[in-house]
């Protein structure tokens, strides 16, 4: 297990087996992944459960298993989690209870809600409960990875740049300027959102749900991949005649800028 | 219908019939009592000033004629018809004149001035009866002794009338309690059973009863009009739920199926693990449409509920539509063909903006998905092997006197007049579009979303194509000029 190989620093003494919270690349937009996050899941279902664990450790990052809300309280409150993963409807405790009393001892650490409910308004009372993601069951484990790894970087400090940076692409959003290689692109304004979230998860996946989410504020998917037509059109703008392609598709998840070839 | 006597005494009819009773008795009672004091007292101020006046009448004439002329006097008056009492003594309280046959002797030695009621005895034919009197002494110089007095009879008697008539109202008043209890217990229990009556049958099952309106216009009738309103609805909600159950019943099985039969062939044919991994793939995809289908059908249910959960907003249509238009512009210019967008706006609505968005969405997805070129070949296709498309697709907004109308237009084969009723039902998909993908659930959205919001979804014939519009009731203002033009938190 991943974890294993981590030291301990933070919360000493309590769990040894806890690590440090993931150590952020000083330059986050370097377009590589430098880190390893330490997940919590919260699940009842012990098969979707250990899927998940698996899977995060697959993709290199540590996870811990609570098999119901009062150990999942236990194992939150103890610390020490870039993102705590928690089921909504959890023996012996309410997950939205869990995410409740963490923010009200103060506890930022972020959380993504899973629940098979999936209404709007499921939704609001997750979000407003504390929760800052909310993903339907039953999902892709591409979109849940590419969400829990953006809100472990939201949750790092200065993330209020005020201009983003990915090679020689820039984007300056208190102009809401961008250039690349010292020339202008011109963007329309929800092209600019669209490069803008991009840019802040940049050398994280987005999918497109995140980017319907979070660029257009609508939580449905439309039939028609509207999303695709959307990331060309910014690709040609500021990919075309430039030898580096910088914004690049990643087959099954999403979308990635980074400055790197994925691997 | 009138219950059992031991429930009789429980029903609300018999309590109020009781209330009534006892409130009205005791307010009778006391007007009576108030009326007979007061008129008794005022027979007894008349009596107390006639006998005032008769003694000051013989004082006078004792003043003038002594005692002689006093007992003259009285023996004349004595002998009228209907005398007041008279009595005159000596000093030593012998009687010398006077028509009081016996009167206790400590009368007599009365403190003057005060009318006191006194029981006597006088000579009524040959047999002494006994009387109440109101009685005044007088004491005259010389030690004599003069009494004058008033039968009180005629007071009495008055009283005792007050007294029948007492009893009289009390019988008047039970009787009328009771005829009003059975009334009430006749009109208005009877309905109340009835009703109590209708809903344990639709408990038990008659989902199709409804409760008696006799057309009365009382509150009854409005009670019973609001539950049968009510009534109507969970009926057509649980057809509702009847009909999605139906649907998931004939319409997921198919696709389970497919999905079933390809793992199973794939576990029969061993083709080596490329073979394998694309039996996978295709599963999972599979299994992705299902949850598509589940999600969308989910979503109509609770639409049609109206249980989406958020409530209607006060939101600007034209806002919602200009938001989609440009999430699909450079969607429908891929696929060959171009969006315009013709927005008036503002356009108040109360409403959810999620909503509204997915059923806008839904129409643009389908006229991107069926609408061909009008004419062959006329628009010049951006050259992509998207499936061919039409030339123009439109979304309008625009107000129409009480509504907002949200149109899609777009110039495709359209949809036959005889079919608008059936597309909007779940799963119907006509015979031509069998090929494309999709899950004949577009449409039903729609129509949920625009009954939702107490519209509708209107189709018309684009000549040639279809114009789809979902009509929504225009917000009135009521004050708050706001606008709120997101529901959802990010």
């Amino acid at each position: 297990m991943l974890r294993r190989r981590l030291r301990t620093r933070h919360g000493a003494g309590r769990r040894a087996m806890r690590g440090p919270p993931a150590k952020w690349s000083p330059n986050p937009v370097d377009g590589v992944r430098l880190m390893t996050m330490r997940v919590l899941i919260i699940e009842d279902d012990k098969e979707a459960a250990s899927y998940l664990t698996r899977a995060l450790d697959e993709a290199g990052h540590a996870s811990d298993h609570a098999a119901d809300g009062d150990a999942g309280q236990q194992l939150a409150e103890a610390g020490g989690y870039d993102v705590l993963v928690v089921d909504r409807m959890l023996p012996k405790r309410d997950g939205l209870s869990i995410v409740e009393d963490l923010r009200q001892k103060n506890d930022r650490t972020p959380v993504l809600i899973l629940s098979a409910l999936g209404q709007v308004d499921d939704r609001v009372a997750g979000l407003r409960a504390g929760g800052d993601d909310y993903l339907t069951k039953p999902y892709a484990f591409s979109e849940l990875l590419a969400r829990i790894e953006a809100l472990a970087r939201r949750n790092r400090p200065g993330d209020v740049d005020t201009s983003y940076r990915v090679g020689d692409l820039t984007l300056d959003r208190l102009n809401q300027k961008v250039t690349r290689g010292g020339t202008d692109i011109p963007l329309q304004p929800r092209e600019f959102r669209l490069l803008e979230y991009m840019m802040r998860n940049a050398g994280q996946v987005v999918t497109r749900t995140m980017l319907l989410e979070h660029v257009w504020d609508y939580h449905f998917d439309p039939q028609t991949n509207v999303i695709d037509v959307h990331v060309s059109r910014l690709r040609s703008k500021i990919d075309k005649g430039f030898e580096r392609p910088l914004l690049h598709t990643i087959r099954g998840a999403g979308y990635m800028i980074r400055d790197t070839v994925p691997g | 219908m009138i219950p059992s006597p031991g429930r009789l005494f429980r029903t609300t009819a018999f309590k109020l019939a009781l209330v009534y009773l006892v409130v009205f008795s005791g307010l009778t009672l006391f007007l009576i009592a108030y009326i007979s004091r007061s008129t008794t007292d005022l027979l007894t101020r008349q009596l107390e000033s006639s006998i005032a006046t008769e003694i000051s009448s013989l004082v006078e004439q004792y003043r003038r004629g002594g005692i002689r002329q006093v007992v003259g006097s009285v023996e004349i008056r004595s002998r009228r018809p209907s005398a007041s009492l008279y009595l005159v003594a000596d000093f030593s309280g012998r009687t010398i004149v006077g028509n009081v046959a016996d009167l206790p002797l400590a009368v007599l030695n009365l403190p003057d001035g005060k009318p006191v009621q006194v029981s006597y005895q006088r000579l009524d034919g040959d047999v002494a009866r006994e009387f109440q009197a109101l009685v005044r002494v007088f004491a005259l110089p010389g030690g004599f002794r003069l009494l004058v007095g008033r039968d009180v009879g005629e007071r009495t008697e008055f009283e005792d009338v007050i007294a029948e008539s007492i009893q009289f109202v009390i019988l008047v008043m039970v009787v009328m309690g009771l005829v009003t209890w059975v009334f009430v217990s006749r009109s208005v229990l009877g309905r109340v059973e009835d009703m109590a009556e209708t809903s344990r049958r639709i408990i038990s099952g008659d989902l199709g009863r409804r409760l008696q309106v006799t057309g009365s216009g009382d509150e009854f009738d409005n009670l019973a009009t609001s539950l049968n309103h009510m009534l109507e609805r969970i009926e057509a909600l649980m057809t509702g739920l009847k009909e999605v159950s139906d649907d998931i019943a004939h319409d997921l099985k198919t696709p389970l199926t497919r999905l079933r039969n390809r793992l199973e062939t794939a576990l029969r044919d061993s083709r080596g693990e490329a073979g394998y991994r694309e039996a996978i793939g295709a599963s999972i995809e599979d299994a992705d449409e299902l949850i598509h289908l589940f999600d969308a059908l989910l979503r109509i249910a609770r639409v049609e509920a109206g249980s989406s959960g958020d409530e209607l907003k006060p939101l600007d249509a034209a806002a919602i539509a200009a938001d989609v238009a440009e999430l699909y512009e450079p969607v429908v210019e891929d696929a060959g063909g171009t969006l315009t967008a013709r927005v008036d706006g503002p356009l108040p609505i109360a409403g959810n903006r999620a909503l509204i968005s997915q059923a806008l969405t839904n129409l643009l997805d389908n006229a991107i998905k069926y609408a061909l070129p009008p004419e062959e070949g006329a628009p010049a296709l951006s050259g992509t092997v998207a499936p061919a498309l039409a030339g123009t697709v439109e979304l309008r907004a625009k107000r129409v006197g009480e509504e907002v109308h949200l149109t899609v237009v777009d110039h495709g084969p359209g949809i036959p007049l005889a079919d608008h009723e059936r597309v909007t039902q779940r799963f119907v998909r006509l015979e031509r579009s069998r090929t494309l993908p999709g899950s004949g659930l577009g449409l039903s959205l729609v129509s949920a979303v625009a009954r939702l919001h107490g519209g509708r979804l209107a189709l018309a014939d684009a000549g040639p194509g279809l114009a789809a519009t979902l009509v929504l009731p225009v917000r009135l203002e009521t004050g708050g000029a706001e606008e709120n033009h997101g529901t959802d938190v990010h």
